[in-house]
């Protein structure tokens, strides 16, 4: 159906109103270089959103006052981020990071009617001519704290707190059982399905269930330091996620999947300040420093520091891929032959479980 | 206490229309004193909240299209308030609404046909009045609570809505992800701006303001809510039924709330997913107050909500309040209006010894 | 682990009791208060400051009633006093409530304070049933407490008598001499001080950290438990452990490898309970008077 009213005559009108004092006026070339970041949580939510907070803020301190950063936090997925994405934009942020898969439609609509802006979209995977997508290997850390929950587990069973089953939880939970059975080949890894992300009573809740059923090593993938508390209280170990939680719990805290977005952002600013800013679809891992892992934990043996290290720095030297067969999944079917390795498509459309998880 | 309320033989206009600007004005000034307490620019932020999305023609689409379901949803709540029956379910029937019309969509997800999207929306307000009828009969039948019953529901429906999306209705080409499939364009409420998510749900709002305006003023079965509301005594004498009025009102209620559902669903949304709830039918029981439950009250009261919500997010970039700050405006304001209110039907007269003597 | 599943529904159902609790003292007054959920987040909040700012855990809980209390007498001045309509102002109260916890805590994300204590000493809580009754905090037993303090008051003293007839005929309570305006500011004030304890318990014991929103809903919960509960304090107590089962057991079952239904279905269950539970109360006979206080969200004028 065409559209009724004119773009044009409401145009007009912005020109006019344009003039008023606390509305921008006409760019020069000496302004910063405004950059915006949408948020699906809090700022002060220590996990996910925080993360790519931290990253604004180093992105911030990195260039100065060449550039200007701006974000708008707990931005529901739907039609609010459209509207706020198309604000940002109008507001005269050049390149907008969106941070969350949820924002995906959204900003695709905006994107595609708004060509003179770039859009970045965190964990997603549409693109297109202004629209980037960037994701992180967080696998890749499962795989190093894997090999620590097979060496450190006494009862061999590991618990996992996890929020919905999509391929990147999926691939998380795989590669974190993969590497702790390759110290242990009979441990098992409990996965609780609690379809949030952010719910720190539940997550708690579910910390004490799984540890009740046996589990003395707790890793998450939800938001909150929720339960690592538990570990903490309860004697057990369990691991940080997005961010360092070594505060929360200094005991039960071994190390942590630490979401480090700082390069990414300062490369890509860089390159929309060069003009050479083109679209990509940018997956890194430990070895571009996008995924970190936390200070072990002084208490942790040396002996496992020592794997840990030995497989960090076989995947960042290429050595080591977290996911080479032969693998079956826990049904028993052979999904990965000897010595294949899953490519990133395989991946990111993962909705097996390997052997030795009980979800 | 140092006044006393004494009830006024009739309502003051200068605090019926003045009322609700000063609440605006004492709001402004209030939030402006605790921002600034926070260490931001206080002044600068409340203008940013509420001033200046009026100012930039950029953002009026954004408010309309944020106020239309608020303000379709307060409609019909509006009309229940004044016969006193509190349908605190708007939420519920607005949710159950969105999940007929999605449902109606999914199965005639092949076909093709200008018929498709009325048929969702008919779906919508279908499944939003039968959502409210259930508490109306309790109520009816059993004299139960429609408050507490229809908050119980909006549970109900919500966790229904979790179900589907997350079971039988899931997009099997998603990834796993709690969300339907993408409405096709035969299913979509059309655009009516391009460029922006102006959609013809506005302008459907705006009719259903206009036709509320006119029963409630206009014709017999308005004047028959407002009796019920005011005097029920009279109602009774006059042979208006309470039990039909609690009946139709909590349907109109539960219907508008309905197709406000499945227009935001169809329209901005564009699939059912479990981010859908925003609120819409709590945010609308204020802006009922806000418009003191008359229709062009309503309209207005629900855009300037709509725009404290416009305004929150340029104040987020400009002035780097955070987004909390928004709920803690917003419900000032309702706060100032509730308390600004009283001195429409009553005269706060100070009691001096002299008075307290005599 | 039967020992660990009851006490963790145990912790689980203690602060909903306890704001179902307050809430149904001041509905039995006739007030409805809406804005359970706020008043628990800013008694949240507030308790979180205070024990990270002084270390003393015990000052925290208290502070957090003094905070629930305040925003209720917020609500109390805008209904009691002023007369406004009790549910949009509950509602503004929750809004409110949410909003400003959240801007208040967001300087005390990331810390962390030690819990309180289980309150009878460690010796008796050795042995695994030994735990089960005495391995509690202050908390869980004061709100035990609280429900049999609250049920004698209602029922076998003058003043609950007093309360009770406010929330059934204000005018009568009028007529008599009673000061019901007064009568529903305690009553309202109570509410408020317990919600806001309870409040506390979520970030003081059950997730010791601040973290926007802690109470995820819960205060809704709370609400929807005093209906359920025919506003009855032993049947608060009954449902409180009931509901706190549900979304015990969900978990656990889960974590043990079988889903007894759908979890939405399960979430779903308190709701459509409490629905059920009302429509009972209202086909027996009048007999018992199990109906919701007759002056229920009614705004009292004194000159009528």
């Amino acid at each position: 159906m065409a559209a009724i009213l004119d773009r044009r005559t409401l145009l007009a009108g912005a020109a006019a109103s344009s003039t008023l004092p606390f509305i921008g006026g006409p760019a020069s070339a000496a302004d910063p270089l405004k950059v915006g970041f949408l948020y699906v949580g809090p700022v002060g939510d220590f996990g996910y959103t925080h993360a790519h907070d931290v990253a604004r803020k180093k992105l911030q301190e990195a260039y100065g006052d060449k550039i200007k950063t701006n974000y708008v936090e707990n931005v529901p997925e739907g039609p609010d981020a459209e509207r706020v994405l198309r604000q940002l934009a109008q507001e005269g942020n050049k390149i907008i990071f969106a941070t969350s898969f949820g924002f995906m439609n959204a900003t695709a609509k905006v994107a595609k009617a708004l060509p003179k802006t770039y859009f970045e979209h965190g964990t997603g995977y549409m693109r297109g001519p202004n629209l980037a997508t960037y994701n992180a290997r967080f696998y890749e850390g499962r795989a190093v704290i894997g090999t620590i929950a097979g060496m450190m587990s006494k009862s061999g069973v590991g618990g996992y707190v996890a929020s919905f089953p999509i391929p990147e939880v999926v691939m998380g939970i795989n590669c974190f059982t993969l590497a702790a059975r390759k110290i242990n080949p009979k441990f098992q890894t409990k996965v609780l399905w609690l379809s949030t992300w952010y719910d720190p009573a539940k997550e708690a809740d579910a910390a004490k269930a799984l540890a009740d059923q046996g589990c003395d090593i707790i890793t998450q993938h939800t938001d909150s330091p929720a339960p690592l508390q538990v570990c903490e209280q309860r004697g057990l170990y369990g691991f940080g996620q997005a961010s360092d939680m070594s505060s929360i719990a200094p005991k039960a805290h071994l190390t942590a999947i630490v979401d480090n977005w700082a390069p990414y952002y300062i490369g890509r600013v860089k390159d929309v300040m060069d003009g050479t800013w083109k679209t990509a679809d940018t997956w890194w891992g430990l070895k571009q420093d996008m995924v970190e892992i936390a200070p072990y934990n002084a208490a942790m043996p040396d002996n496992v520091k020592k794997a840990a290290d030995e497989v960090k720095n076989g995947i960042i030297a290429g050595t080591l891929h977290p996911v080479t067969g032969p693998i079956s999944d826990n049904k028993g079917n052979q999904k990965l032959k000897d010595g294949e390795k899953a490519t990133d498509q395989a991946l990111s459309s993962m909705d097996w479980y390997v052997e030795g998880v009980q979800s | 206490m140092p006044f006393r309320l004494e009830p006024r033989k009739t309502p003051s206009h200068a605090a019926l229309y003045g009322g609700p600007v000063a609440a605006i004005l004492l709001t402004m000034l209030t939030g402006a004193a605790i921002f600034a307490a926070m260490g931001f620019h206080g002044g600068a932020a409340v203008f940013q909240i509420f001033v200046q999305p009026l100012l930039e023609p950029e953002r009026w689409p954004d408010i309309a299209v944020k106020a239309s379901p608020l303000v379709m949803i307060a409609t019909g709540l509006a009309i229940g308030f004044r016969a006193n029956v509190w349908n605190i379910g708007a939420e519920g029937q607005y949710i159950v609404g969105a999940i007929a019309g999605t449902g109606v969509g999914l199965a005639f997800h092949e076909t093709d046909g200008w018929w498709v999207l009325p048929l969702m929306l008919a779906a919508g307000v279908l499944g939003g009045a039968v959502w409210a009828a259930i508490p109306a009969l309790l109520r009816i039948r059993l004299k139960v609570s429609e408050i507490l019953t229809s908050l119980m529901l909006t549970y109900v429906a919500v966790q229904l809505l979790y179900y589907l999306v997350r079971g039988p209705w899931r997009d099997p080409e998603g990834f796993n992800f709690p969300q339907t499939r993408m409405f096709t364009e035969a299913e979509t409420v059309p655009n009516l701006l391009e460029g922006t998510q102006l959609h013809w749900g506005a302008p459907l709002t705006l009719i259903c303001v206009i036709v509320a305006w006119f029963v409630m003023s206009r014709m017999l079965a308005g004047y028959q809510v407002r009796v019920v509301g005011l005097a029920p005594a009279a109602a009774r004498l006059a042979g208006f039924s309470e039990n039909r009025t609690v009946l139709v009102t909590m349907l109109v209620g539960g219907a508008l709330a309905g197709l406000a559902g499945i227009i935001e669903c169809s329209a901005t949304f564009g699939q059912l997913t479990p981010q859908f709830p925003l609120n819409y039918g709590f945010t609308a029981i204020i802006v009922a107050f806000l418009g003191r439950l008359h229709p062009i009250g309503v309209l207005i009261g629900g855009l300037v909500l709509a725009a404290s919500f416009i305004g929150a997010d340029i104040a987020q970039t400009a002035s780097g309040l955070p987004q909390a700050a928004t709920g803690l405006i917003q419900a000032l304001m309702l706060f100032f209006l509730l308390a600004v209110d009283i001195l429409v039907n009553n005269r706060m007269r100070f009691i001096t010894p002299l008075a307290r003597a005599s | 682990m039967l020992i660990s599943i009851v006490m963790t529904l145990v912790i689980a159902a203690t602060p909903i009791l306890l704001a179902g609790l307050g809430e149904l003292i001041a509905e039995k007054s006739g007030v409805l208060n809406l804005g359970v959920e706020g008043m628990m987040l800013v008694g949240a909040v507030a308790g979180f400051i205070a024990t990270t700012l002084t270390g003393v855990t015990p000052l925290g809980y208290v502070v957090a009633a003094l905070a629930g209390l305040a925003a209720s007498l917020l609500f109390a001045a805008l209904t009691l006093t002023l007369g406004a309509n009790q549910v949009a102002t509950g509602l503004a109260l929750t809004i409110f409530g949410t909003g400003l916890s959240s801007l208040a805590g967001a300087g005390f994300v990331g810390t962390t304070i030690t819990r309180l204590e289980p309150f009878f000493p460690a010796a008796l809580a050795t042995h695994p049933l030994g735990r089960l009754v005495f391995g509690y905090d202050v908390i869980v037993y004061l709100t035990i407490g609280l429900t049999l303090a609250a049920a004698h008051f209602l029922n076998h003293t003058r003043s609950g008598l007093i309360l009770r007839g406010v929330g059934e005929s204000d005018a009568s309570a009028h007529a008599i001499g009673y000061p019901v305006t007064a009568i529903r500011y305690g009553a309202v004030a109570f509410g408020g001080a317990m919600a806001g304890l309870a409040g506390a318990y979520y970030s003081l014991a059950v997730t010791p950290m601040w973290a926007d929103r802690i109470t995820a809903g819960r205060g809704w919960i709370a609400l929807a438990l005093v209906v359920f509960s025919a506003w009855r304090p032993w049947r608060l107590l009954l449902g409180a452990y009931i509901f706190g089962a549900v979304m015990t057991l969900e978990l656990y079952s889960k974590a043990a490898g079988f889903a007894l239904l759908p979890p939405e279905m399960l979430a779903m269950l308190p709701y459509l309970a409490t629905v059920a539970a009302l429509a009972v109360i209202a086909l027996r006979p009048s007999r018992g008077r199990l109906d919701a206080p007759r002056c229920l969200g009614k705004t009292f004028q004194a000159g009528a």
